[in-house]
């Protein structure tokens, strides 16, 4: 089943009065399970296609169906519930509360979602442990590296028990040690879990783990790669 | 919800040298607001206490229509049921008749005009002490037959304890009320106006020289506190009929109640300024908490936090850090007014000269009256929610991808 499936999607800035189309007639469809690379240059479209399935930018035509849902018509306010209910995010720059110990921004998202205390503290205790930050909980993201900071992201991404994970750049601030510590554990929780997760990158460690790459150039695809 | 004050919280303290100058700058103003608004409330309320106590009472009862007339005509017997009543009435702790006219007070060629004020010496000693502002002489007991003159009006009369004088009036539908009395003693008050056109009399000899009977203008009210006023005399005009007026001391002395106002209003300007300064500092405060932390509000929005959720967190830290400002100053002051409460500001000098000329204690009187902390409180959360409009209005303007780009 398709978790993912845009037609025709299209996405035209106006820059300096001059249209640019940074996404450019995508159709694709990405199955329940996946581990797909959405590749290509700088300024290919990759970042705006998975705004736009993340339901965070509007597409200026076409349209996208998330779990069987079209999105791209739905009002700001029911696109906020629906990212919390259904979509999971890893951000390129961590992206964590500084404030918030490592459990409480775990926790933070499902404080959102009106879980009760008791099953916070479980799915976060679980998660931090599943990303190996069993002995973190309560160190806040200063006390934490860059790549412990983005398996915390992970985690957080997870905690709603989304039906997918958009990853943007995931290992682009990370060394190579932590990018590969990272990307075991999403592998791990893609095989285990069956989660999907969708990357934005040009990481040659993502892609080379990824089972399908889709390149994008000036916005459109220019390849779609299932490997086995 | 726990959660969301945890985060605003800890959000105040990120930059904790910041927090701390914008809460001092609330402690200082509140701890100001509240210093002048005690002082100014208790120094009223003592100014007021001295004048009800030592003439008006706060509250008058007449007959309907004296208090325009000021008509010997409108007199009424006060039975003991209406005493009773008006003395059973919340917050009445004593009611004093009173029988008041005017008479020419003569002795040999000198002749002056005089308030005549026919007294129960023992009940108009309880509520104003009289007895102790007699100058020379001394004051009525129950067999007393003679007058009590205010000390100036003695001065001009070139008469003193011992001697004869002469009152000449009208008394009740018009009769000749005339009289020869010796005078018992000299009452000096702090004003001279006062002491210089008032004469005391023991009741039932100022009712036989003005021929009433048992007649009274005035039944004087004194409350167990001044803030009673208003509560008190909306009791008393249910309790009494249409028979009788009920009448405030802010009816009878409208200067002072206008002056008061008039400072009330000076003092709200001050302070209206000072919160207006401090309102800025908590705007800059809060606009650089909004500024620096645009990325993280995209980030959370993003997530899946409504805006309205987002805002109501803005809030919550702004009313945290002007509140915990408030609270600072209101532990800090409540001990020093309460020991002021106990212990006025004794002035000194041609200040205490000016106070006394009024016919006020030359005193600086605080109180820790409980509405001056709730309107500091309310006021300051005011300011919170003032400063909270940027933010509210940058978060509804929120576009998440923009502000995840900000600070890249």
């Amino acid at each position: 089943m398709a978790v993912i499936k845009t037609d025709h999607l299209s996405r035209v800035y106006e820059d300096h009065g001059v249209p640019v189309k940074a996404v450019d007639d995508v159709s694709l469809s990405i199955e329940e399970g996946e581990f797909t690379a959405i590749v290509g240059p700088s300024g290919s479209g990759k970042t705006t296609f998975l705004n736009m399935v993340g339901g965070l930018d509007a597409p200026s035509s076409g349209t996208i169906e998330v779990d069987g849902k079209q999105i791209s018509q739905m009002k700001q306010n029911e696109l906020i519930g629906f990212r919390l209910r259904h979509i999971g995010f890893v951000f390129q720059a961590y992206n964590l509360i500084p404030v918030l110990t490592a459990k409480e921004n775990v926790e933070f998202i499902m404080l959102l979602q009106k879980k009760s205390k008791a099953e916070r503290d479980k799915r976060a205790t679980e998660l931090l442990d599943a990303v190996g930050l069993g002995d973190r909980l309560g160190r806040r993201p200063h006390e934490l590296s860059g790549g412990q900071q983005q398996r915390v992201a992970v985690a957080r991404a997870l905690a709603s028990m989304p039906s997918f994970v958009l990853a943007d750049e995931p290992t682009a601030n990370l060394d190579s040690t932590s990018a590969e510590n990272l990307l075991d554990i999403m592998e791990r929780l893609n095989k285990e879990q069956k989660m999907t997760f969708v990357f934005s990158t040009h990481d040659p460690r993502v892609v080379a783990r990824a089972h399908r790459v889709v390149t994008l150039r000036d916005g459109a695809i220019e390849s779609d790669e299932t490997r086995s | 919800m726990r959660l969301y004050f945890s985060l605003a919280w800890r959000n105040i303290w990120r930059n904790k040298r910041r927090s701390l100058i914008s809460m001092s700058s609330i402690l200082f103003a509140v701890m100001l607001a509240i210093m002048s608004r005690s002082m100014m409330i208790g120094t009223f309320e003592r100014m007021i206490d001295t004048i009800v106590g030592t003439f008006s009472g706060y509250i008058q009862v007449h007959q309907e229509g004296y208090f325009d007339s000021s008509s010997l005509d409108d007199i009424f017997v006060p039975s003991s049921d209406l005493l009773a009543q008006i003395e059973g009435t919340e917050h009445v702790t004593l009611a004093v008749p009173r029988l008041e006219s005017f008479a020419l007070v003569s002795s040999g060629d000198n002749t002056n005009g005089a308030r005549i004020i026919g007294i129960d010496p023992a009940k108009e000693d309880q509520m104003t002490a009289i007895s102790e502002r007699i100058s020379t002489g001394s004051y009525f007991t129950e067999a007393s037959e003679g007058i009590i003159l205010g000390s100036e009006l003695a001065k001009d009369l070139k008469k003193t304890v011992g001697d004869t004088i002469i009152l000449l009036g009208s008394g009740y539908h018009g009769i000749t009320a005339a009289g020869r009395f010796v005078v018992e003693g000299l009452v000096s008050f702090p004003a001279d106006e006062m002491s210089a056109a008032l004469a005391y009399l023991p009741l039932p000899v100022a009712q036989h020289l003005y021929g009433v009977e048992e007649g009274i203008t005035t039944l004087a009210v004194m409350l167990d506190h001044a803030r009673n006023l208003e509560r008190a005399r909306n009791a008393l005009e249910v309790v009494l009929s249409d028979e009788y007026e009920v009448i405030t001391w802010k009816m009878m002395v409208p200067e002072l109640d206008q002056l008061v106002q008039m400072k009330y209003v000076g003092q709200d300007l001050v302070l209206a300024l000072i919160y207006i300064v401090v309102g800025f500092g908590i705007l800059g405060t809060v606009l650089m908490m909004t500024m620096e932390r645009l990325r993280e509000f995209g980030m959370v929005t993003a997530l899946g936090m409504k805006k309205r959720t987002l805002a109501i967190i803005v809030l919550i830290e702004s009313s945290l850090l002007t509140l915990s400002g408030a609270i600072a100053a209101m532990v800090l002051t409540i001990p020093i007014l309460a020991k002021l409460q106990q212990e006025p500001i004794q002035l000194t000098g041609k200040m205490a000269e000016g106070y006394e000329s009024y016919g006020f204690e030359p005193v600086l009187a605080f109180t820790l009256h409980a509405p001056i902390f709730f309107w500091q409180t309310f006021f300051v959360l005011l300011i919170a929610l003032v400063s909270s409009s940027y933010p509210f209005f940058r978060i509804s303007k929120l576009n998440s991808v923009e502000a995840m780009r900000t600070g890249h």
